[in-house]
Formats: C-alpha cells, sequence, structure tokens
C-alpha cells in the first residue's frame, strides 16, 4: 500500500517483467527477473499479473481468454478449454464461458482474469489494484472470492491496493510505502487465521493493525 | 443501442424520398421544355433498363466491369493489409515511407491513368491495376491506424504472457485493427468501383463504362441513364456486401451492431 502516485504500479511491473529497474534486482524463487535490461523468460512463467483493467481481449469468448496462457504453450485446444472451464468454475462465472467479454459485468471480467493468471498454476501472483474500480459491495464479495480462490490454488501473492482494511484484511503482512519516490515505511504481519469471515473486520486486533498502517500512511502523506 | 433492423418508418422514408425525387424529375421533365437528349423522363429510363437487361451483351459488360473491381479490390485489400501492417508495426519504416504515400494520395489518379493504359495496354490487367491503385490509400490507411490502435494494456498482457512478435500481431494487433481494416474496405470497394469505370471511359471496348461511353456518343440518353443506374446498384450491392462483413467477421465490436453510413 502507499499513496497514490507512489510508483506502486511501477514497482508490481518492474516485479512482472515489464518496467525495467534501474537498479536493484527482483528475485523469485531463486530466479533473477532482469538481467542486463532485459526480463528472464524463465523467471516469467512462474510469474502471472491481474492488471487494473480486467484487459481481456474483447474478441474471444471467455474461455478463450482464460485459456490464453494455455495456447501460447501449445496445449492442445480441448484440454485447455477444459482447463479453463475448471477455472470458471472456480472464481464463480460458470455459464459464461461462451460469452465475450463485453457482456460481462466489471465483476465478472476481473473474476475472468483472475481465472486468466491462476490458469498456468504460477509461483507469484501480482494483482494491481484489481478491485479498485468495483462498487463496495461487490468489493468485499471479491475480496471474500479471492482468499476462496487463492486458499484452493495457493501462491504468493502481491497485492496492491490502496484500501487499508481490505490491505489487512487479505495480507499475511502489509507492505506501507511512502510518498514518491517510494520507501519501504514500514512491514506490518497480519496473524489471522484463513478463511477469515468478514465480521474479523469488526474485531478490536483487526481494527487495531488497520489504524497502525493509517498512521504510517498518513505520516507518509503528511512528509 | 441502435436498432440493427429498419423500421417500417425509416423504410417509409426511404421509399418516400425516392418517389418524391422520381416524382419531382417526371414532372419538371413534362413542364419545362428541357430536351430529351439532355433529360429523358424517368419512365424512359426505366424502358430503357428493361430493355438493355434483356440484352445478355449487358450482362458480359457487367462481368467484365465486376471483374476488374473484384480483383483490384482484392489486389488493395492484401498489399494494404501487408504494407499498413509493416508501417503500422515499424516506426522507422514508416517514417522514411510516409512521405511517398502522401504523394501518391493526393497525386490525381486520374491523370495517371492514361500513363498506366500506355504501359499495361488497354486489357483487363490495366482496368484491374488502376481499380487497385485507387483502393490502396484507404486499406493501407485503415489497416495502419487499427493496429495502431491496440490497448496498451493489451500490449502488456502480450509482455506478460511472452508472446512472440507474430502471435502478437495474429492474436492481438490484427484482430485489434479488424474494424479499422473493415472501414478501409468500405472506402476502398467504392474507390475501386470508380477506378475501374473510369478507366473503362478511357479505353478498351468492354465494360459498363465503355457501355455508358458508347450510348454518350451515339446520344443513346436513355440507355445511358439505365446504364448509370446499373452502375450504381453495382456499387450499392458491393458496397452493402463488403458493409455486411463487419458484423460476420467483428461481432465483438460496437461498430457491428451499428447499421453502416447509408445501409
Ligand atoms: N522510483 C521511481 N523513480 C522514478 N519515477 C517513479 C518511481 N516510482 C514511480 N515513478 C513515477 O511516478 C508515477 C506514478 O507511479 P505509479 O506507479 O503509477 O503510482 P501508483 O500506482 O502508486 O499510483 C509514474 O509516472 C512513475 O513513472
Ligand atoms: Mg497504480
Amino acid at each position: 500500500m502507499g499513496p497514490s502516485g507512489c510508483g506502486k504500479t511501477t514497482l508490481l511491473r518492474v516485479l512482472g517483467g515489464l518496467t525495467a529497474p534501474s537498479g536493484g534486482a527482483v528475485v523469485a524463487d531463486g530466479r533473477a527477473v532482469w538481467s542486463e535490461g532485459r526480463a528472464d523468460r524463465q523467471a516469467l512463467t512462474q510469474l502471472a499479473m491481474v492488471f487494473q483493467e480486467a484487459n481481456l481481449l474483447p474478441w474471444f469468448s471467455v474461455v478463450d481468454n482464460i485459456a490464453l496462457p494455455l495456447r501460447l504453450r501449445g496445449v492442445p485446444r480441448a484440454e485447455r478449454r477444459a482447463e479453463a472451464a475448471r477455472l470458471c468454475e472456480l472464481v464463480g462465472i460458470a455459464g459464461f464461458e461462451d460469452h465475450r467479454p463485453h457482456a460481462l459485468s466489471v465483476g465478472m471480467r476481473h473474476r475472468a482474469a483472475l481465472a486468466r493468471a491462476l490458469v498456468e498454476s504460477p509461483r507469484v501472483l501480482l494483482l494491481d489494484e484489481p478491485f479498485a474500480a468495483l462498487d463496495a459491495i461487490t468489493r468485499e464479495t471479491m475480496n471474500l472470492e479471492l482468499e476462496r480462490i487463492w486458499l484452493a490454488r495457493p501462491c504468493t501473492a502481491v497485492l496492491v491496493t490502496h484500501a487499508i482494511s481490505e490491505a489487512v484484511f487479505l495480507a499475511d503482512r502489509v507492505v506501507s510505502l511512502s510518498a514518491r519516490p517510494a520507501r519501504v515505511l514500514a512491514i506490518t504481519d497480519v496473524p489471522f487465521l484463513r478463511p477469515r469471515p468478514l465480521d474479523l473486520q469488526h474485531e478490536q486486533d483487526f481494527q487495531g493493525l488497520v489504524r497502525g498502517v493509517r498512521s504510517y500512511l498518513t505520516a507518509a502523506q503528511g512528509g | 443501442m441502435t436498432s440493427t433492423r429498419l423500421s417500417l418508418a425509416t423504410v417509409l422514408w426511404i421509399v418516400g424520398i425516392a418517389v418524391v425525387f422520381v416524382g419531382a424529375w417526371k414532372v419538371y421533365v413534362e413542364v419545362s421544355d428541357i430536351s430529351r437528349f439532355v433529360l429523358p423522363a424517368p419512365d424512359d429510363v426505366g424502358l430503357a433498363l428493361v430493355d438493355i437487361l434483356g440484352e445478355a451483351r449487358t450482362w458480359h459488360h457487367l462481368r467484365v466491369t465486376l471483374t476488374e473491381i473484384v480483383l483490384g479490390f482484392a489486389a488493395a485489400v492484401t498489399v494494404g493489409v501487408i504494407v499498413g501492417t509493416v508501417l503500422g508495426e515499424l516506426p522507422a519504416v514508416e517514417r522514411v515511407v510516409n512521405p511517398y504515400l502522401i504523394v501518391l494520395q493526393v497525386l490525381p489518379k486520374v491523370a495517371i491513368i492514361p500513363l498506366l493504359l500506355l504501359w499495361m495496354g488497354f486489357g483487363p490487367s490495366a482496368k484491374i491495376l488502376i481499380a487497385a491503385v485507387f483502393a490502396f490509400f484507404p486499406m493501407t490507411a485503415g489497416t495502419r491506424a487499427g493496429i495502431r490502435s491496440v490497448e496498451p494494456g493489451n500490449l502488456d498482457l502480450a509482455a506478460t504472457l511472452q508472446m512472440s512478435r507474430w502471435k502478437r500481431l495474429w492474436l492481438i494487433e490484427l484482430r485489434a485493427a479488424l474494424p479499422s481494416i473493415l472501414t478501409g474496405m468500405e472506402v476502398a470497394i467504392v474507390l475501386a468501383t470508380v477506378g475501374a469505370v473510369v478507366s473503362e471511359y478511357l479505353a478498351g471496348g468492354e465494360g459498363l463504362g465503355w457501355l455508358a461511353v458508347v450510348n454518350l456518343n451515339q446520344l443513346q440518353v436513355d440507355n445511358l441513364f439505365a446504364v448509370i443506374v446499373l452502375l450504381c446498384a453495382l456499387g450499392i450491392v458491393l458496397y452493402v456486401a463488403v458493409a455486411a462483413l463487419r458484423r460476420w467477421l467483428v461481432p465483438w465490436h460496437p461498430s457491428a451492431t451499428q447499421r453502416p453510413p447509408g445501409v
């Protein structure tokens, strides 16, 4: 988390091999993502990214969008469509497999984008404010869903968000960043067991953590 | 959203305007003493049309013109999509080629038709080439604009999925370009028709353009009008056929559910 414009997206793009860093190293699973200004292909196959806009290809049906990473790897059509259909089930958009993205609600498009990111069972999942465009209620459901889906297909996930309670609710660790250029202000461990019920948000411990993170961020905005 | 089917009211308006136009034409011919060699009455044109449609040679000329248009159009689409893709993909090439493309575009193409006829003879290949030259620019421009119109997010997706250049072209860029390519085709089919007909005016002994000139020289003005009506019908059929591709090729795009202009 961090104030708007501090470089969260930039950082995630560096992690995901989209923007070359001017210095430093990104190591995923013991492999450097960047070497000499070029993204390492092998390291990138372990990564999947969910963008702020769902970024589905409008000319493909939902299954074909989800199956796209498999198609690029040469998985036969029937097989990849079957796997994509399983993921539709998992993310809760079963029945819409053959619809085109524009026929889906915004929330459903994000579910499809998540399914596409998960289809290759990545080791690391990068999510850039995936639910920022959603209304509060849908967003809350999506958070629960995200945890459920993540428990079904566990992997390391890096989630960028600017909603503090969302961060605390979903994360094992919340990293607070300063204003641009971003520095790590604090790393807050979140000890709650999973699956976490929505009611957790009303508990003392939870609200204590939220207050803690907020104080770092307000300090960051002030200075 | 715009309705994709014509409502009865719209049809009545379209037919009504045509009826009023033809009626005014008839009245004008009757009340003014304009010569029948300048403006024949619409019913005479109708009779002439029935007349020439009954003749086998009319159909032969129609076939000749249609072939020239379709082949010229097909060549322009092929070359235009390839050139437009290269220009869209390679900005360095585009910067070099662009001035020449602009010259080709602003050059009065009608003026070079005699040259092309001189070099290629009066046969069909010259006319196909002229139709293609007329139709080439909108195809190239449409394709280039389409390739450039890809959403940056889709390119990010291609990068995270490590698509090869060819995969990206095939799975993303060409598909994103298709609506714009189709717009190019809608303009190109009209220009290919113009190119073919004008080159027939100028040379050769076949085709509807040639038939029009023959009728003009013989002062068969009724027949001349009938040929013009036939050319209009041909142009409309070709344009509608191309415009109809949109529904079929890009059902995912908003333009496919809207009625293309003029249809
Ligand atoms: N470390 C950095 N050094 C230089 N420029 C940066 C850095 N981090 C971010 N920026 C610039 O700041 C702007 C906003 O960054 P962005 O990542 O979109 O912020 P956020 O996603 O946190 O709102 C971008 O133009 C980006 O290039
Ligand atoms: Mg951002």
